[in-house]
Parts: structure tokens; sequence; C-alpha cells
């Protein structure tokens, strides 16, 4: 993992890091951004929907984009972006169509063993983008409002 | 902190307490191990009692189903037990709530066992 420089900063409530492809990461990422959330005053089940949500998207680019390659790392922002929380991560891997996912909600789905992980990144975040890469990896954007008070 | 499990026996249902978090990676297999060797000794009613797990993630979700769908094809049943407004949550989110039998007394789930 490196850490880049000054760029983690409790003060700016910012960071910028890059992760290698292991679970490790996963774990590492969501202490990390749960820490940049508490700063701009996230609130404990908004903290665990966050958690979720940036494990989610962790996974998908450990597991499913880089497939644990020691050679492809996974980059992580994620900024106070005046009051909300935005997460940016990127992979190397080879990317994916989002409508060509299964819905893991039809019938036929629900017996499933994987194949959640997005709905439930759509379902604790308030806005959720992806985005091809050029010439590979996946680009995942999540941004979650402070709830009002 | 990642899952702990303890199973016990309550008459021919077997209960297993589980705690922390059930993610990828250990907390999954910790899960499936211990369903399979349950299954293993014999015991196809399962009582799966989730009131000390604060955090489930997809993958975790997916365990959960794992495991109820190798319980119920070797003709058992699994139950849940003891579920708080987070996973309540996960399972309305994922509509796993259709699937599984949850229960908030362990008395009572434990006579709904056929």
């Amino acid at each position: 993992m490196d850490n880049l420089g000054a760029e983690h900063s409790r003060a700016s409530r910012r960071l910028d890091i890059v992760y290698d492809s292991d679970l490790q990461s996963v774990d590492s990422a969501e202490t990390s951004v749960l820490e940049v959330a508490r700063g701009i005053g996230f609130e404990e089940d908004d903290l665990h929907r966050i958690g979720i949500a940036l494990r989610e998207a962790m996974v998908n680019a450990v597991v499913h984009g880089n497939k644990y390659s020691a050679q492809k790392k996974v980059r992580l922002s994620a900024w106070d972006d005046g009051g909300a929380l935005k997460v940016v991560i990127t992979d190397e891997g080879n990317g994916f169509d989002l409508s060509r996912v299964p819905d893991p909600l039809a019938e036929e789905n629900l017996l499933r063993e994987s194949g959640r992980g997005i709905l439930l990144m759509q379902a604790f975040v308030d806005e959720f983008q992806v985005r091809r890469l050029s010439p590979t990896g996946t680009e995942v954007t999540m941004v979650k409002y402070m709830a009002p008070r | 902190m990642s899952v702990k499990l303890n199973s016990r026996q309550v008459g021919d249902v077997t209960v297993i307490d589980a705690a922390g978090r059930i993610t990828l990676g250990e907390g999954t297999i910790s899960l499936r191990d211990l369903i399979r060797d349950t299954l293993g000794g014999g015991h196809k009613k399962v009582l799966l009692n989730l009131g000390e797990v604060n955090y489930i993630d997809s993958s975790g979700i997916g365990e959960l189903v794992s495991a109820f769908t190798t319980v119920t094809n070797q003709g058992g049943q699994l139950k849940l037990l003891n579920l708080n407004k987070r996973i309540q949550d996960l399972l309305q989110i994922t509509k796993l709530y259709t699937v599984f039998e949850a229960h908030d007394d362990e008395a009572a789930a434990i006579r709904s066992f056929s």
C-alpha cells in the first residue's frame, strides 16, 4: 500500500491510496474511508452503509477486476465534497458491462451465491456510477450525502 | 473482528451462535465449514442465531444462501434467529426475506422445526 505523501490528511479530509490486490486492502480501505466519513460527520447507521458500499466496491476491484494479481493495483480516493463523501475506486481489470450483470432480485437468481454487490452499493449510497477505462480498468464513483438532521 | 461461531445441540436442532462479521474470506469459510461438519454429523435441523452479528457483506449473504441450499438439498431445514435491524434491511434489499424463515424467539424457533 502506498500512502501518497501528505495527501492523506485528517485536516483536508482527503485520502489517495494505492492498494495491492488482496483482501487485506479491502479491510484497510474500509477503515480509512470510514475515518474520512466520521470526520465529515456521518453517524453510525450511515457509516455502516458506507462501510458496506466501500467494501463491495473494493472486493469487486480486487477479486473480479484485478483477480488478485500482484501486478495490478487498486486506486482509492475519498474526500469531503462539500459535506458529502465522494469515493472513487479504480482497478486495472478487463472491465464489465453493468447492463449485463444478472438481476439478483429476479426469482431465478435469488438463490445464487454471488452477484449482490452492486445492488448493495446502489442501495447504500446516493450516487453510483461505473465507467470503463481505456485501455483497461473500471472506475467506480460513489457519493453519500449527509442525512438531514 | 471476523466471525465467531459456536454450535450447540437443543434436542435434534443444532443452534449455531454467530458473532462478529461475516465477510469475504475467513468469515464465510468458517461458516461453510461448520455447516458442512454439522451435516456430516447427521444433524439436518439448523438454527443460525445472528443476534451478535453486526456486519454482513454480499459474500456473507451469499454464504447464508449457500448454507440454506446445502442444508435443504440434503433434506434438512435451516432457519434464522434474532435478526437485528441491519440484517433485516439486508434481507429486504436482497429480497431474501422471501427465502429464509426467521424467528425472534429461540424456543419458538426450535418448536417450529418439523
